[in-house]
């Protein structure tokens, strides 16, 4: 007999969403002033489901303006005050989490089960460890009575719109800086809705403004003369951009950009858990996770074992309906990145490597991609190098731990890595010669707001998350 | 004692001497118990609903092992067990019996007589539960006599005090006798007192074990001990009787037993068969929970789903 | 005594991967003191010079990297060592290209060397006081640790000749980078007897190469090159600065802006972590049993 799971959606109801938004601006929602506005929709229905301000040039330099006259005060507040204004957003985002959970999962397309377990959780967890640090930065390593930057001009991605912010704007404040923030044009909702959040908590006008746009807007905010520090998370592509604009400033800059990480399975791995963490480090947001472990490095002596196993354990996985509760696999956050995924699918097909999908039925409308394994797959392929951002997994093998590392480390990205072995002592050397920012041994995609988080080589620079992070918002 | 395997699969060989079977179990892959527990904690996390939750639970009453093993078990108090196994809801007649009752050897006949043309099963305890400590002619003698008075399956425990000092092949060999003495018509379910061997590694060498000395079912727990199933020592043993499936097609059940009491956990552990060891173990025949106060539980969530109403203790029976 | 001898002179040559070659262009120039007076013929390094620096720092990297922090700081003080012994000629040097007194020159050497100790005593201290454990919400061992970026692109400072070329160099190396130095341009004769000091102080061949020639010339394929890893701008004025910057983007160079600096400051470790990555490692600490402490 078989135990079909019965549909288990959460409940749409929980969030209320107008029908337009306006910018942030100085703690007032506003009209861009050029009037332009732009839809936001549903990934997995195309349903549109609100019509959300566009900020343009002049809208950048209003916000700047009031993030700056906001900081004279807001740096001058002492630092006991300003934690006690990170505690309170951190509490109403928790009281909030099941309504901002609903409201990310459409917006967005992944599954209700990561936003409601991983994103909001992190969301809170993120804003109660920097409120923390606000009066303590005395302490953090800095030297005594380290200085905030100014105003910050931040520009953040689509794969996970309010954490991402939070990683943003909790650590700006805490350190006093203000903030003028650009989420991504496909899921602008959840930054609206902390403008709200930043309302309900008191938070003085001007110190976070919310901007947004499409590209060229975060083009102009980082741009913009009087911005004194700028972060990005986002393609490596726009952060070289960002690099050369910023060149030969005095504007503090920190990027964390693409990954092409390796996931390396030795013959002695704990093999279930291996698999599990294979999956949840493609898999996770739809491989849609700059960190995503996306190419598999499997000893070649369990490689048949490994790969039968792993392919079971995808023919389990549910795709469908991002609200349902049981959905393990969402929608693709836009057509755009559909198609790249998909053109990027059919290169490796192209250039002989071997594609396997499990049975899976992709719903009518919105945008969908099958969970997608490639073997024979060799360190020249299209897909064992370009980031995909999809939940597309290069399978490539290795024969010694020094053929594992150098094949981990060819790539121009460094911002993770796995190692799946029950030998302590391998896991150490590897970690030691592995070059990227982050190393999950018998583990993958963990995070965690004392974590500091960030690159290598062309996956950025700075670090995000823990005491490190606090650095980039510091003049130090 | 011989030590001949009673199946010939492509495993047989790794049970030739203790050295082989050191080899072999010491060679499975190891366990990461925070890689496991979250596994089992992410699936926990499944939402079955309507349709879905009454398969489960009319699936989970059916998989029962209405268990007693009191020192103040009566013929009285098995016979009324008995019935309640056969109609768990006297209000309902749709409700599926369980699969089984587990009870002491010397309550076999009681139980037999109360459950006959039922098709619940009579399962009992045998050697030495739940210590197992006594010599293996006692053990042996024991399962015997549990046989001679009807049992359809035996739930033998191991010696763990031999296991955890690494005589793998005297556990095996002990567990090759009693699968002997339950002769045709006696199925085997091996208890490994997952709380006793302590970690993760040794439940998947005990699971492995067992499956090649002949169990039909390897078993988490005795019930009396401080920690019985959990949801993570079930998904490992599902993997193990999976994978041994899938090295020798030798088909072997799972039992936790003890700690499961709330119809949400017992569907938690239908969802961990379920995307583990998959649809083929969705069976009493395969899967199995030993439990005595889950019964109530499960039933009480049938009333609620079958009437709209939340039921309470009073309309399920106390037996 | 007639001082009717003729001295010998030294002929300058570059600093790369253990050597002392020519510059592969064969050009030289003049370089004189503060006066005007000429001092010797500087080699004047060429894009392939720079090539070839980068390219026997990378191949130093491996060892450099993976050597232990109590070792590099064995051989960082062992080159503080060397420069005392050779003091009297720094001083000489230094007076020479700065136009300094000798007693002024005497206090820059003196700082010089005190600057390598400095630093020497930093190599097995700095992942202490920037790592460490992060106590994360989970069942997970998880620790953060400073690792050098790779190769670093220096450019000297062009007036502080050798106490600002120290100044600069010393944090790279000391914390396992491996270097490509422009040596002040007007200036280079302290740093090219620099290298004969780091040649016998244990320091391994490519650690550190030294070029001299034109600041702007050189730089620039060092920072669009794309397996130098970052670079020290201290040397750059501020329009050649962001031309460099700008070309670093292409792989995303860490980049040190120039800034107004005095050398004979306590230096922070801001030199240091400039060119470190933090690795963050994460390990399951696992229960002691199933029936352990996770339930």
């Amino acid at each position: 007999m078989v135990f079909e799971y019965a549909p288990a959606p959460e409940s749409r109801s929980v969030v209320d969403i107008a029908p337009s938004y306006g910018l942030f601006i100085d703690g007032e929602f506003t009209d861009a002033a050029d009037g332009k506005v732009f839809k936001t929709v549903s990934p997995s229905t195309e349903e549109v489901l609100s019509e959300v301000a566009q900020a343009g040039a002049e809208d950048v330099d209003r916000a700047v303006k009031a993030a700056r006259r906001a900081f004279e005060k807001w740096s001058a507040l002492p630092g006991s005050e300003r934690a006690k204004y990170l505690f309170r957003i951190a509490r109403i985002i928790q009281e909030r989490s099941r309504e901002l959970a609903v409201l990310e999962t459409l917006d967005n397309g992944k599954p209700i089960k990561e936003t409601r377990d991983a994103d909001l959780p992190l969301v809170a967890a993120h804003f109660f460890y920097y409120a923390g640090w606000a009066d303590k930065l005395d302490h953090a390593g800095f030297g005594a009575n380290p200085r905030p930057l100014g105003v910050a001009g931040q520009v953040i991605p689509w794969n996970f719109p309010l954490l991402m912010l939070a990683w943003k704007i909790a650590p700006a404040l805490a350190t006093g800086n203000t903030v003028v923030l650009k989420p991504a044009e496909t899921t602008p909702l959840s930054a609206l809705f902390f403008a709200d959040i930043c309302r309900q908590a008191g938070l003085p006008k001007g110190v976070v403004n919310i901007l947004p746009g499409y590209g060229d807007t975060g083009a102009a905010l980082v741009a913009h003369p009087d911005v004194n520090k700028v972060a990005f998370t986002g393609s490596t592509a726009v952060g070289k951009e960002i690099a050369r604009t910023v060149a030969g400033t005095r504007k503090k800059l920190t990027l964390e950009l693409g990954g092409k990480g390796a996931n390396i399975v030795f013959d002695d791995a704990p093999i279930d858990q291996a698999v599990e963490g294979i999956v949840t480090g493609i898999f996770f947001n739809q491989g849609q996770v700059c960190c995503a472990g996306s190419r598999l490095l499997v000893q070649e002596s369990i490689q048949d074992e490994l790969l039968d196993s792993l392919k079971r354990r995808l023919s389990t996985l549910r795709l469908g309906d991002p609200l349902d509760k049981n959905t393990d696999i969402g929608a693709i956050n836009s057509a755009e990145q559909l198609a790249r995924i998909t053109a990027l699918a059919e290169q490796g097909e192209a250039e002989g490597a071997e594609r396997w999908s499990p049975a899976c039925e992709l719903p009518a409308s919105g945008y969908w991609f099958a969970p997608t394994l490639f073997t024979n797959v060799t360190q020249a392929h299209t897909i064992a190098r370009d980031e995909i951002f999809g939940p597309v997994l290069s399978v490539l093998t290795f024969r010694t731990p020094d053929e594992a590392v150098a094949k981990a480390n060819n790539t121009q990205y460094g911002l993770s890595a796995g190692i799946w072995t029950e030998k302590g002592s391998r896991i150490l050397a590897v970690a030691n010669k592995l070059r990227a920012g982050v190393i999950w041994s018998n583990t993958f995609n963990k995070f965690d707001p004392t974590s500091p988080f960030g690159g290598y080589k062309e996956s950025g620079f700075g670090r995000e998350g823990g005491r490190h992070g606090l650095e980039a918002y510091l003049d130090v | 004692m011989p030590t001949t395997a009673p199946t010939a699969h492509a495993l047989s060989d790794v049970t030739a001497s203790d050295s082989t079977l050191r080899r072999f179990l010491h060679g499975l892959p190891g366990v990461d118990a925070v890689g496991l527990e979250a596994r089992a904690a992410s699936l926990g996390t499944r939402s079955i609903k309507t349709t879905a939750k009454a398969y489960a639970i009319d699936l989970a009453i059916s998989m029962v092992d209405l268990t007693t093993l009191e020192g103040a078990d009566t013929p009285g108090k098995v016979r009324a067990l008995g019935a309640k196994a056969v109609h768990p809801d006297p209000t309902d007649r749709t409700t599926p019996a369980t699969a089984a009752v587990c009870v002491y050897p010397d309550m076999v006949a009681v139980a037999k007589e109360a459950v006959a043309g039922s098709g619940v099963k009579v399962a009992s305890v045998a050697t030495a539960f739940p210590a197992g400590r006594a010599a293996l002619d006692v053990k042996l003698a024991d399962v015997r006599d549990a046989v001679a008075a009807g049992a359809d399956e035996i739930d033998m425990v191991i010696d763990r005090g031999a296991f955890l000092g690494g005589k793998y092949l005297k556990v095996y060999d002990e567990i090759v006798a009693v699968k002997e003495a339950c002769g045709q018509s006696a199925r085997l379910k091996v208890i490994f007192e997952t709380g006793e061997l302590s970690t993760y590694d040794n439940i998947r060498r005990a699971s492995w074990l067992g499956m090649l000395a002949g169990a039909d079912f390897i078993k988490t727990s005795t019930g009396k001990v401080a920690v019985n199933a959990t949801p993570a020592n079930t998904l490992l043993m599902l993997e193990a009787v999976r994978d041994f499936r899938a090295q020798t097609g030798v088909q072997v059940g799972v039992k936790p037993a003890g700690g499961i009491r709330t119809s949400k956990d017992a569907v938690k552990f239908l969802v961990l068969v379920n995307e583990t060891a998959g649809e083929d173990w969705l069976d009493n025949h395969w899967f199995r929970f030993g439990a005595s106060s889950l019964l109530n539980d499960l039933l009480m969530q049938r009333q609620k789903l079958a009437t709209g109403r939340y039921s309470g203790p009073d309309y399920v029976t106390v037996d | 005594m007639s001082d009717a001898r003729l001295s010998v002179f030294k002929t300058y040559k570059l600093y790369v991967g253990g050597k002392f070659p020519r510059s592969e262009s064969g050009r030289v120039y003049e370089v004189t003191d503060s006066k005007g007076n000429w001092l010797a013929n500087a080699p004047r390094s060429s894009r392939k010079d720079a090539r070839d620096a980068v390219v026997a720092a990378r191949k130093a990297f491996g060892g450099w990297s993976g050597a232990t922090a109590y070792n590099r700081g064995q051989v960082l003080y062992r080159v503080a060592e060397m420069l005392e012994g050779r003091r009297d000629q720094f001083v000489r040097e230094v007076a020479d290209a700065e136009g300094l007194s000798k007693s002024k020159a005497a206090a820059v050497v003196d700082a010089t060397v005190d600057r390598w100790v400095w630093y020497a005593g930093w190599t097995d201290k700095i992942a202490q006081v920037i790592g460490g454990a992060n106590p994360v919400a989970g069942p997970f061992f998880n620790l953060s640790s400073p690792e050098p970026t790779g190769v670093v692109a220096v450019l000297a400072p062009q007036e502080s000749s050798f106490l600002g070329l120290v100044s600069v160099l010393a944090p790279v190396i000391a914390t396992g980078n491996t270097a490509v130095v422009i040596a002040s341009e007007k200036s280079p004769l302290p740093a090219l007897s620099l290298a004969e000091v780091l040649a016998t102080s244990d320091v391994p061949g490519g650690v550190v190469n030294i070029l001299s020639g034109r600041t702007a010339e050189l730089a620039a394929p060092l920072a669009a090159h794309q397996d130098v890893n970052a670079i020290d701008l201290a040397g750059a004025d501020e329009e050649l600065a962001k031309e460099l910057e700008i070309a670093a983007a292409d792989n995303l160079k860490r980049v040190l802006r120039p800034q107004a600096v005095d050398y004979f400051e306590a230096p922070g470790t801001d030199r240091m972590t400039a060119f470190l990555e933090t690795k963050t490692v994460w390990h399951p600490t696992g229960s002691l049993g199933a029936s352990g402490s996770s339930y």
